[in-house]
């Protein structure tokens, strides 16, 4: 991709498991995200799917230096984050910031909507003190809440208008990417179609580059121009978001797309539904070889032995699966 | 003649804040074998309704005020303890969201499966014991003998969920209510669990009452499906209708707010304002200030369930006067 804003060279995030407190004994390794390479275009949606214990929001994380990275390297605008300093890499993150799932977790309940906006402006500051209230005004009409709330507490808003909030919280820095991780899994529908049109017409607006994280498919499709499918810390097929939901080719992914409960008694009584056995196994000691071959319906004797890297399938997919051809 | 016959069940919450109306007249009626589906959003009353038939509210501050629920001639709402653990658990089971908090963690498996059998019948716990293991290998737990020693923590959450629906369909239930049985789930383990609910179905020949926010559930599972809104039922038609031909706007406004229902990227539609205040007296229609096509006579004028073709029913006054 031409002039990415960010871009992910085989990332890996492994936390130690260990027993004991003063002597430590380490029994072995959470590998979360396993080498994970991506690029993220400028202005680009970019939707990150998975079941719960695939890594997503480690990822997330990963990107936002949350957690340390064990190797690899993010580079943001052509600047390696991993390797500058904690005080240059947190100028940097700046331009990079994260909405959370859960809107009654992630912001203070202590503090005012002001106060949870004016906090980043202050710290960073962008922008004179005399100068703070308009900006929170104007970030909150940004959103699409009144200012007149600017001095009410979180727990006096709904679900939907505290991810409002949390939203206004990420634009304050004038971020150029955003990273949501499950920002409308906790809103009933008719909630979460309010925050999915937010956020794609603030992408729009304002170039934003969003990587949108989300266990639910249909939602994915809707907001993402390209998507990219993990299972057990690896991205297995990455694509334009309507061929790979539409045409998926990797086997976790068709089970993954067929599982999806269609809103069309029709439909979903006709078609043919990939139940796959079993649970992901755990990342503490994947599978041998290709990590969904246990519950894999073509899985042979060779998807054990080696593990498959992500090859081109056509000009705009890739796909981890070594038996792609024949199936 | 139905298996379950709820009629004009108001479940109140009487709160330091007033009085909460979290169910305010619901009647519907469930067949043997039958799977009827019920969907609303949170807030809406779905999960109190059925909480009220199995007598899981807690009173205070809950309080059943009027209404009765017919099961096989007994009344469940007003029955003798005595009569309603004739029924509970034993003709009626339930399974619930969370199967890690719906388990008790400090027992065994095994304990928590024959447990409603060593209560309903006369059977020795050996007898108990064989019958869990055929249960547990009926919804899919390999090696059964082993993991049934084990507790609820060394399961996964698919795992568990089929725990607690072993548990639930052990006594041979003529009705199961589900309560978003698969929403802590993963999709494919939900597909797993929603194929499980429906050959257990086919093999004990029950009814289901499946509690869901997620309309695509609805729509491959269920025969019938009611919409509540506010702690009313605002549409109930079978599943095909329901999709294809909805009446009430707050049906055809869900539907237009799913994204997998429209054109990729385009801007979803969505329902302004926000559910109604329930602890507040509501004259009108529940959805009136929030519906698109809402007049004064909506505000003002009680509306109720009609019937509007052979088991279609709503509750939108401008619809049933078919002006919309």
């Amino acid at each position: 991709m031409s002039d990415p804003i960010l871009q992910l060279n085989d990332v890996k995030t492994h936390f130690p498991i260990t027993q004991g407190f003063i002597f430590k004994r380490k029994l072995g390794t959470v590998k979360a995200v396993d080498g994970v390479s991506l690029t993220l275009g400028r202005g680009e949606v970019l939707g990150l799917v998975g079941e719960s214990g695939c890594g997503k929001s480690t990822l997330a994380r990963t990107i936002m230096r949350l957690v340390p990275t064990t190797a690899g390297s993010v580079v943001l605008e052509g600047k390696n984050l991993t390797a500058t300093s904690a005080q240059s890499a947190r100028e940097l993150g700046r331009q990079m910031q994260m909405v959370f799932q859960d809107p009654y977790a992630s912001l203070n309940p202590r503090m005012t909507v002001y106060a949870t906006l004016a906090e980043p402006l202050l710290v960073h500051g962008l922008c004179p003190p005399a100068a703070v209230p308009s900006r929170v005004a104007e970030l909150m009409e940004v959103v699409g809440l009144a200012p007149r709330f600017m001095q009410k507490y979180p727990h006096e808003f709904s679900g939907g208008q505290r991810q409002r909030i949390a939203i206004a919280r990420a634009l304050a820095l004038e971020p150029k990417v955003i990273i949501a991780d499950e920002p409308v899994s906790a809103l009933d529908v008719s909630i979460q179609a309010q925050i999915l049109n937010l956020l794609a017409q603030l992408g729009r607006k304002m170039n934003l580059s969003l990587i949108f994280i989300a266990h639910d498919l249909s939602v994915v499709k809707h907001i993402s121009d390209r998507i990219a499918v993990m299972y057990l810390g690896k991205i297995v097929e990455l694509g334009p978001a309507t061929d790979v939901i539409e045409r998926p080719q990797h086997p976790y992914t068709r089970a993954l797309v067929s599982a999806i409960p269609t809103p069309n008694p029709d439909v979903e009584r006709s078609r043919q539904r990939i139940v796959l056995p079993g649970d992901p196994p755990s990342p503490v000691n994947p599978p041998k070889g290709c990590n969904f071959h246990p519950r894999c319906p073509y899985a042979q004797e060779k998807c054990k032995l080696t593990e498959p890297p992500l090859v081109a399938a056509d000009a705009t997919r890739t796909v981890a699966c070594i038996r792609l051809g024949e199936i | 003649m139905s298996l379950l016959t709820v009629n004009d069940l108001r479940t109140y919450f009487h709160t330091r804040n007033g009085v909460y109306r979290a169910v305010d007249g619901v009647s519907f009626a469930v067949d043997r074998g039958e799977t009827l589906g019920i969907v609303g959003e949170s807030g809406s009353g779905k999960s109190v309704t059925c909480y009220s038939i199995m007598g899981l509210i807690p009173q205070p501050p809950g309080r059943i005020e009027s209404g009765t629920a017919m099961f096989d001639g007994v009344d469940l709402l007003h029955s003798t303890a005595a009569q309603s653990r004739q029924i509970r658990g034993k003709r009626v089971a339930m399974i619930f969201q969370d199967p890690m908090t719906s388990l008790n963690p400090y027992m065994r498996v095994s304990e928590q499966i024959i447990e409603p059998l060593l209560i309903h019948e006369k059977i020795s716990k050996t007898d108990a014991t064989r019958r869990a293991l055929e249960m547990l290998e009926a919804v899919g737990i390999n090696d059964p003998e082993k993991r049934m020693n084990l507790y609820p923590h060394e399961f996964s959450g698919g795992m568990r969920q089929r725990v607690m629906i072993a548990m639930a369909l052990i006594t041979k239930p003529e009705l199961l209510i589900a309560d978003e049985p698969t929403t802590a789930l993963d999709v494919t383990v939900q597909a797993q669990i929603l194929e499980l609910i429906r050959k257990m179905q086919k093999d004990l020949g029950m009814a289901v009452i499946f509690i869901t926010h997620d309309l695509g559930v609805v729509s491959g599972l269920c025969d019938r499906v009611q919409v509540m809104y506010a702690g009313r039922i605002v549409e109930t038609a079978d599943t095909r209708t329901l999709f294809y031909h909805p009446k009430h706007p707050y049906t055809r406004a869900l539907q237009r707010s799913i994204p997998s229902l429209q054109p990729k990227g385009s801007e979803l539609y969505t329902i302004r304002g926000l559910p109604p205040d329930l602890s507040k007296p509501l004259p009108g229609c529940p959805f009136a200030p929030r519906c698109e096509f809402a007049e004064d006579k909506c505000v003002n004028t009680a509306v109720q369930l009609a019937n509007v073709a052979p088991g279609h029913a709503h509750a939108c006054l401008r619809a049933q006067l078919g002006e919309i």
